[in-house]
């Protein structure tokens, strides 16, 4: 790149560019600034007609309520296992640390009939004792929780064991040479190290939690106003005819997941620095 | 899953400083750990698995080769190879440019190659319905057709090569090409010979995402393709109709098969992947 030599002749470059331009402007963004359109042809009109409708607002509450637990037990688990995998040695570390990819290549629909599998109270290997104590799990939240942690469970993974390797463990060790505990070292020494990892694999789960649709839709049984989150509401409009709904709940969506995807490539060139 | 829960009393210690050895309250932890992703995961994926033949082999293989399940997997794999292709070929065109290129925009480039990654798959299928679906302000609709599948996949597996070779060609080291190029080399055969065989793992890592994510699809195909039997239903479509009709069983069956393909392709070009690694 540094010397002249290197430099594709300008017909190239310009062809390359244009082309990867064109592609990703047909592909993504036309279509997505279509949503945007549709949504505020009427100004204001469909977005205040979808953030009035009980069905959207109902549905909003539930996403977030199901996005947030499944953003925080991934959150617990996904730091637990990555310190595991990176700073100790057990039988099975291999196997364990191939799995955790393992729900990224599942269709969400396996993901929700593997559930549906093991936790519906009539047949289910845990639902019928959870049944028998009283714990509803398919066809209620704890389901679309389950099924939402799972397909983001390698999120976090992902994002804080590269940084857990590479910082190593040396302060770690004179942290517990000079007389820390496991949670002093912790909390001063290795969390303060992977905090932009963590973010980035909190903000990447958020965004992936609160788009879930396959998974969900099988274990939650899509009742209206009980069980619908907002994707899900997005399909039923849409096949509903209430296109304007189905268009502003979907931008809502986008938006959400844009922030989301903005706040992590500003955040990534600082860490840098 | 018993294999993978570790006593204290089996784990090594890893390092003359004790930090890798599994003390009392770690391996609790590690229990728990494996506990909670077995009752997530791993139960529930075998599930699947012993459902699919729990009536036995004859029922399961009816299952899987019943025209219409046929008809589905055969659309799926198809279009999921074709996907992978063009992938192949635009991601590294994307790749080249965000390292490569410089121009006004380009950091919006690369942050848009994101949004398929983040975006809801059901807001995906509705975005992509706005602008080649009935009402396309540019008249073109793919809607209900097969080719709908290939526009939805590749939308949503767009970031996976672009991803996983851009890191690669960045670290890239330009005295390598200045050889080549001193020693008379034109663009072209730099790229060919001294460029791209670096590339190739990346390349084959990315396209085995791209695979797995394009044969897995489900959300952004409800809205767009219609899910027509024997034309444009995907295997994750017919997984669903067997769940919705009460067949757990034929659900489990083609669900499974879905499994054994995503598991086969990505050790597959695993180890094309550390063939190439060693190789280079």
């Amino acid at each position: 790149m540094a010397s002249a030599r290197l430099r594709e002749p300008t017909p190239v470059r310009w062809g390359l560019r244009l082309l990867a331009v064109v592609y990703v402007f047909l592909l993504v963004l036309w279509p997505v600034s279509l949503v945007v359109k549709y949504t505020f042809a009427d100004g204001l009109t469909a977005l205040s007609t979808a953030l009035t409708d009980p069905d959207v607002t109902h549905a909003l509450r539930l996403t977030a309520v199901v996005a947030l637990s499944a953003v925080v037990i991934n959150l617990v688990f996904g730091v637990w296992i990555s310190i595991l995998l990176v700073r100790y040695e057990f039988p099975g570390k291999r196997a364990l640390s191939a799995l955790v990819d393992l729900p990224l290549s599942v269709s969400p629909v396996v993901v929700g009939l593997a559930l549906v599998l093991a936790y519906n109270p009539r047949t289910g290997l845990f639902g019928t004792h959870l049944d028998a104590a009283g714990i509803q799990v398919i066809f209620a939240t704890p389901g679309m929780v389950l099924a939402t942690a799972f397909v983001a469970l390698p999120l976090v993974i992902r994002e804080v064991v590269p940084v857990l390797a590479e910082i190593g463990d040396e302060q770690e060790q004179a942290s517990r040479s000079l007389g820390a505990n496991a949670v002093q070292t912790f909390r001063r020494i290795t969390l303060p190290s992977i905090k932009w990892a963590v973010v980035y694999g909190v903000v990447l789960s958020l965004a992936r939690s609160l788009g879930e649709f396959g998974a969900v839709k099988v274990v939650s049984g899509n009742i209206v106003r009980q069980t619908q989150t907002a994707t899900l509401v997005v399909e039923s409009k849409y096949q509903g005819f209430d296109q304007d709904t189905a268009y502003a709940t979907a931008f809502l969506l986008a938006a959400a997941s844009v922030i989301c995807i903005v706040v992590v490539s500003l955040l990534r060139p600082k860490e840098q620095s | 899953m018993t294999t993978t829960t570790v006593p204290a009393r089996t784990a090594r210690r890893r390092r003359a400083g004790g930090a890798g050895s599994l003390s009392g309250p770690t391996a609790l932890g590690l229990g728990v750990a494996v506990l909670w992703f077995s009752l997530l995961v791993l139960v529930p994926l075998g599930l699947v698995v012993t459902t699919a033949l729990s009536d036995g082999l004859a029922d399961f293989w009816e299952t899987i080769t019943s025209p219409q399940t046929l008809s589905a997997v055969e659309l799926t794999v198809v279009q999921a190879v074709l996907v992978t292709l063009l992938n192949v070929v635009m991601g590294t065109v994307i790749a080249w440019v965000l390292v490569r290129d410089r121009f006004p925009g380009k950091a919006v480039l690369d942050v848009v190659i994101d949004i398929p990654f983040a975006l809801p798959t059901i807001v995906a299928g509705l975005v992509l319905l706005a602008l080649y679906g009935p009402q396309s302000p540019i008249g073109v609709n793919v809607a209900n057709t097969r080719a709908s599948v290939f526009l939805a996949l590749a939308f949503v597996t767009l970031p996976f090569v672009v991803r996983t070779v851009q890191p690669v060609l960045e670290e890239l080291e330009a005295d390598v090409e200045e050889a080549a190029a001193s020693l008379g080399a034109g663009r072209l055969t730099t790229f060919r010979r001294i460029i791209l065989p670096s590339l190739v793992p990346s390349i084959a890592a990315g396209a085995a995402l791209s695979f797995a994510r394009g044969i897995s699809e489900y959300g952004s195909l409800v809205l767009l393709s219609g899910n027509l039997p024997n034309r444009t239903e995907v295997v994750s479509v017919r997984v669903l109709t067997y769940i919705e009709n009460g067949d757990p069983a034929s659900a489990a069956a083609a669900a499974t098969l879905m499994l054994v393909v995503a598991l086969a392709v990505i050790v597959a070009l695993d180890v094309i992947q550390r063939r190439v690694a060693r190789r280079g």
